[in-house]
């Protein structure tokens, strides 16, 4: 609904007023008079109607163009005469606006969760631990910026659209682990609209790619943390993992992959999660498909996720050879990875300087409290 | 909605070009000054040709050079009528000093209300 009052008015103030009083109304009238037959469309009416009303008597809002463009006379719509399907869907203009590269990230991020995520500012700013007060200077700079520069509310054209499908993808991942692990309302938000999207661009391999990376991996929240402490996939109890998400993912993944798609980051990340929720993981295949996502994105975090594949493969020394080939001092994964293999080769001391290095990184208790068990194994 | 393309190429690079490049980068300026779109455009003289003025309390301070005390000098500027912010995007990325390491800001023009023009 907000969507089409955007597409409509142009601009995202705006429609948020006029939803609002469209609820107020619908809210002192429907239990009056029995609510309408199409009550989506019911709203959007009311909704433009309400603002019209309030352009024709404030006509110094010059900066609402489109609006000004189009004939407002002949736009006022007849609230009795419409259905829900005559309402245009443009969720997905809506997404390209909000993830435009010139916004800030983190201002894409909030401004996605507002208009189409549904959150309030409150809750966007509990979820990234920021103050009420500049979650809401955010969002609106965010919107005064769409505004003054005219960063338009539409589909980019052909040959931007991979580039701003990107940002899109991107922006819905960064909710993603945001959720992820002990934030689960995000996750699930992050995967309704990546739900969202695929039903809106049901051609891209990447949509599903992202898609089903994140349904796999939500597959695995109830596992993944136990009493408070962070369970290896090694050790996950496996009952635990959602049967239901695992095949929702492995379908969508198998959408990407039929559209085309073998060689792209989320696709292939996908690749990796559906075969770790296999009961015997093919270690050597993880690998392989690591060294196609590192050559994709030349990242050595992949390569150090790949150096833990080969472990697993059966092969500890070389992983070892490849994780202090690496430039990435203090990233705290590298430095349990290799306390962990340290660990598996016998090297006792080594492994304990490693998983304390790792422990003084450490960003989260669940993890401080598995690092601290593995010291303790020693 | 109009933008200037202020425009800031990478300090030195002028000095790095053949004359030949030099030549063929110049036409493709004035190729993009010639778009119907763009209704405004400069190339403007090295900072060391800059006098800035300022308020110096008692009496306007005058000193000679650019404003801003960095390396990076504006050295030009396109005013392009676009319709949205890709639009304007596009153009400036077309722009030689991107291509040569330096950088375009694009900046809308603040629009005077239509009652008030008159």
């Amino acid at each position: 609904m907000l969507a089409s009052l955007v597409g409509f008015l142009g601009d995202i103030d705006l429609a948020e007023e006029a939803a609002q009083e469209a609820f107020a109304i619908a809210a002192e009238r429907w239990p009056r008079e029995g609510s309408p037959e199409h009550p989506v469309a019911w709203l959007v009416a009311t909704g433009r109607n309400r603002a019209i009303d309030r352009i024709r008597r404030e006509r110094t809002l010059q900066h609402k163009t489109q609006l000004l463009r189009a004939d407002v006379e002949a736009a006022t719509m007849d609230e009795f005469d419409l259905n829900d399907s005559s309402i245009s869907d443009e969720r997905l203009e809506l997404m390209f606006t909000c993830c435009h590269p010139a916004l800030a990230v983190e201002a894409q991020v909030a401004l996605t969760l507002r208009t189409l995520g549904g959150l309030t500012t409150q809750e966007i700013a509990r979820a990234f631990l920021v103050s009420e007060e500049t979650m809401k200077r955010r969002l609106s700079r965010a919107k005064a910026k769409i505004r003054a520069t005219a960063i338009p509310f539409a589909v980019p054209a052909d040959h931007r659209l991979p580039d701003r499908l990107a940002a899109v993808l991107a922006v819905l991942y960064l909710i993603f682990n945001q959720g992820y692990p002990d934030r689960g309302d995000l996750a699930v938000e992050a995967i309704r609209l990546g739900r969202l999207l695929a039903e809106l661009m049901a051609d891209e391999p990447e949509v599903y790619g992202l898609l089903a990376l994140m349904l796999l991996h939500d597959s695995r929240r109830q596992a993944r943390v136990l009493d408070g402490q962070l369970i290896p996939l090694a050790e996950q109890d496996r009952t635990r993992h959602d049967r239901a998400e695992v095949k929702q993912g492995r379908a969508a993944l198998e959408r990407a992959l039929a559209l085309g798609a073998t060689a792209k980051p989320y696709v292939l990340q996908a690749m990796i999660a559906s075969l770790q929720a296999e009961e015997a993981i093919d270690w050597e295949e993880v690998a392989l498909l690591y060294e196609r996502l590192e050559h994709l994105t030349g990242s050595p975090v992949v390569t150090l996720n790949r150096a833990v594949a080969i472990a697993e493969a059966g092969r500890p020394e070389r992983a070892l050879e490849l994780i202090d080939s690496l430039d990435l001092r203090d990233y705290r994964y590298l430095h349990s990875s290799r306390a962990e293999l340290l660990r598996r080769l016998g090297r006792r001391e080594e492994a304990t300087t490693a998983f304390e290095h790792a422990l003084r990184l450490a960003a989260s208790d669940a993890e401080r409290r598995l690092l601290a068990r593995r010291l303790d194994e020693l | 909605m109009k933008y200037a393309m202020l425009i800031y190429p990478k300090p030195g690079i002028e000095a790095a070009l053949t004359e030949e490049e030099r030549t063929s980068v110049t036409a493709e300026y004035f190729a993009l000054r010639d778009d119907p779109r763009c209704v405004d455009g400069a190339h403007l003289q090295p900072g060391e040709m800059a006098t800035t003025v300022r308020d110096g309390g008692s009496e306007r301070l005058i000193t000679d050079g650019p404003f801003a005390d960095s390396k990076e000098v504006l050295a030009g500027y396109y005013v392009l009528e676009a319709a949205d912010l890709d639009a304007a995007l596009e153009f400036a990325q077309r722009i030689p000093a991107v291509r040569f390491g330096g950088a375009v800001e694009i900046r809308p023009l603040v629009e005077i209300p239509v009652e008030t023009a008159h």
